[in-house]
C-alpha cells in the first residue's frame, strides 16, 4: 500500500503540462522548416508546378508597376522640361521678334529663350509631315515665328507656369501664349490610373497565390490524414502539427517569389534593346530602370508571406476536422 | 489512477457504446479488459484516452477529471497515456527509431536525451538491432513490438492496449503479454483489452468482463 501510495505521488507530481523551453523551441522550428523543404525537394515536380504559378501570378502586377513605375519616371524628366511656345502675330517680323527675346531674356523665372523661325518651322514641317508637295503650292508661309520659352525650376509647378504664361501672353505682338504641359498631365493622369489597375492586379492576383497555396496545402493535409492523426494520438499539440504545413507554404510563397523575380528580370532583358532603340528614335538616352535591393526583397517577404497566409487558412480550416478515432 | 463512476457513452444513433460503468484501477495494476466484440471494449479505452468523451458520468485518469478537461489539454493528457492499437498505427515513412522516437520529439525533449531513451525502449523490447528498420520490413510481431515501445518510451504513468495480440500466434503473443508484465513490475498501470481469454486466464491478473456495454464482471486476478 506505502508503495502504490508513493507511485501515486510521483505520477501525479509528473504530469505533463505545457513546457517551454527557448533552445529546444527554436531548434525544432529550424528542424521542420529544414525537413519541409526535404519534403518538397522530394516532389520537385509538383513543387515546381505550384511554385510557376505562384510566380506567374507574383510577376504579372510585379512587373507591371515596374513599367508604370518607369513611365512615370519618364513623365517625371519631361515635367523638368516644360516649355511655352509664344506663336506671335503674323504681321511680326525677325527684328521684332529679336527684341522680343531681349526683353524675355531680362524677365524672372526664365532660364532659357529660343526662336523657330516661320521658315525654320515650315522646313521642318514639311520634313515631318510629308505634305511637301501641298506646301511647296503655297504662295506664302502660313506659319508664325514662335519663341520657345523654358521657365526655370520654381516656374515649371502647373500653377507658377500657368501664371508666367498670362503674364507673358499681354506682350506686344504676342498672339497667343501655349504651355506644353497639357499633354504631360494627361500622360500622368494615365498612368495614375495605369498605377490603380496594377493595384487592383495585385489584389486579385495576391488572392490567387492565397488559393493557390491554400489548396496545396489542403491537398498535402488530406495525403497525410493517417500521420497527422497518429501524431494526435501521442499526444502532439495543434501547434505541433501546424508547424510543418506552415513552413510548406511559406516556401512555396518564397520559391514562387524567386521565380517571379527571375521572370521580371528575363522580360525586362528582352525589353532592354527594342526601348533603348525606341528612346534612341525620340533623342532620349531613356533605360528600362530594373528591380532594386527593395523592390526585391518586398516582392521576396510578401510572396512568402502568402503562401503563409494561404496555408495558415487551410491549416485552420483542414487541421481541427482530423482527431482520431 | 483510473476511475469511472457511472459511465456512459451513448452516440448520436441512440446505441450506447458503455452503460452506467463504474471501476477503480489503482497505480500498478495490471488489468485485461475482455468481453466479445462490440461489447464496449474499445468504447472504454477511447474514453481513458480522450479520443471520445462520456455522455454522463466521470472518468479521472492519473489525477485529471476528463469530463472537464479543455479540449487544448487533450494533448497533454495523452503523453501522460501510452497507447497501443492492434494494427499498431505506425508511420511507415519513418525508421523504427524515429517511429519510437515521435512521443519525446512532441513532447520537446532533447536531441540526446531522446536518442537514450529510444534505444532503452528499443532494447527492451529486443528491437535495438533494427532501429534504422522500416516498419513495412518487419513482422507483424516486431511491429507490435515497436507500437509498444513507441507507447512507454516516453514513461507514462498509464499504458493501454487494445487487442494487442489479435493478428499473432500464440508464442508471440505469449512474448508480448510477458512484456508487458516486464512494464507493470517497474510500476507502470496496464489496461489491456483481449478476448484471447486462454491466454489471460493463465495469467494471474484481475479480469473486467463487458457485456452489452455493461461491466459484468470484475474479478482480481
Amino acid at each position: 500500500m506505502a508503495r502504490n501510495t508513493h507511485r501515486k505521488n510521483r505520477a501525479a507530481s509528473q504530469l505533463s503540462t505545457r513546457n517551454y523551453n527557448p533552445a529546444i523551441w527554436l531548434i525544432r522550428h529550424l528542424q521542420v522548416a529544414i525537413s519541409s523543404l526535404g519534403r518538397l525537394s522530394r516532389a520537385p515536380f509538383s513543387t515546381l508546378m505550384t511554385t510557376a504559378v505562384i510566380g506567374i501570378a507574383l510577376a504579372l502586377p510585379a512587373g507591371l508597376h515596374l513599367l508604370v513605375g518607369n513611365l512615370q519616371a519618364l513623365s517625371g524628366s519631361w515635367d523638368g522640361a516644360a516649355s511655352i511656345s509664344l506663336f506671335l502675330e503674323q504681321k511680326v517680323e525677325r527684328d521684332q521678334a529679336d527684341l522680343l527675346i531681349d526683353q524675355l531674356e531680362k524677365q524672372a523665372g526664365i532660364t532659357e529663350v529660343r526662336l523657330i523661325s516661320r521658315e525654320q518651322a515650315l522646313n521642318e514641317f514639311k520634313l515631318l509631315s510629308g505634305f511637301n508637295d501641298a506646301l511647296e503650292a503655297l504662295e506664302e508661309n502660313p506659319l508664325p515665328n514662335v519663341i520657345v520659352v523654358v521657365p526655370d525650376e520654381a516656374h515649371s509647378e502647373p500653377a507658377e507656369a500657368e501664371r508666367l504664361v498670362t503674364e507673358i501672353e499681354k506682350l506686344n505682338g504676342v498672339d497667343y501664349a501655349q504651355l506644353d504641359l497639357q499633354w504631360v498631365r494627361r500622360f500622368h493622369g494615365i498612368t495614375e490610373i495605369a498605377k490603380r489597375g496594377v493595384l487592383v492586379l495585385g489584389a486579385l492576383l495576391g488572392l490567387a497565390v492565397l488559393l493557390i497555396v491554400g489548396n496545396t496545402i489542403r491537398l498535402e493535409i488530406q495525403n497525410r490524414h493517417a500521420e497527422i492523426e497518429i501524431t494526435k494520438l501521442i499526444g502532439a499539440t495543434n501547434a505541433f502539427i501546424r508547424r510543418p504545413f506552415l513552413y510548406s507554404g511559406l516556401w512555396y510563397g518564397f520559391f514562387g517569389g524567386i521565380i517571379a523575380w527571375v521572370m521580371i528580370v528575363l522580360s525586362l532583358w528582352l525589353l532592354a534593346g527594342p526601348v533603348s532603340q525606341l528612346a534612341g528614335l525620340y533623342n532620349s538616352d531613356f533605360d528600362l530602370s530594373g528591380l532594386n535591393l527593395l523592390t526585391i526583397a518586398g516582392l521576396l517577404c510578401g510572396s512568402a508571406f502568402l503562401g503563409l497566409l494561404g496555408s495558415w487558412i487551410a491549416v485552420g480550416r483542414h487541421l481541427s476536422e482530423i482527431e482520431p478515432t | 489512477m483510473i476511475h469511472f463512476d457511472n459511465v456512459t457513452k451513448r452516440y448520436a444513433e441512440g446505441y450506447e457504446g458503455l452503460s452506467n460503468v463504474s471501476f477503480h484501477i489503482k497505480p500498478g495494476e495490471m488489468v485485461f479488459l475482455t468481453g466479445h466484440s462490440g461489447a464496449g471494449k474499445s468504447t472504454l479505452l477511447k474514453l481513458i484516452g480522450l479520443l471520445e468523451r462520456s455522455t454522463r458520468g466521470q472518468v479521472r485518469v492519473a489525477g485529471r477529471n476528463l469530463t472537464r478537461l479543455k479540449k487544448r489539454e487533450i494533448p497533454y493528457h495523452r503523453r501522460d497515456v501510452g497507447m497501443i492499437f492492434q494494427d499498431h498505427r505506425l508511420l511507415h515513412e519513418l525508421t523504427v527509431f524515429d517511429n519510437v522516437a515521435m512521443p519525446l520529439v512532441v513532447a520537446g525533449i532533447g536531441h540526446l536525451e531522446t536518442g537514450r531513451r529510444v534505444r532503452a525502449a528499443l532494447d527492451k523490447v529486443g528491437l535495438l538491432h533494427k532501429e534504422r528498420a522500416y516498419p513495412i520490413t518487419l513482422s507483424g510481431g516486431e511491429q507490435q513490438r515497436v507500437g509498444i515501445a513507441r507507447a512507454v518510451v516516453s514513461k507514462p504513468p498509464v499504458v493501454l492496449a487494445d487487442e494487442p495480440t489479435g493478428n499473432l500466434d500464440p508464442a508471440l503473443s505469449r512474448e508480448i503479454m510477458s512484456l508487458f508484465e516486464q512494464f507493470n513490475q517497474v510500476g507502470v498501470t496496464l489496461l489491456i483489452a483481449t478476448h484471447d481469454i486462454e491466454l489471460i486466464s493463465r495469467m494471474n491478473h484481475r479480469i473486467m468482463t463487458l457485456k452489452q456495454s455493461r461491466l459484468v464482471e470484475d474479478s482480481a486476478g
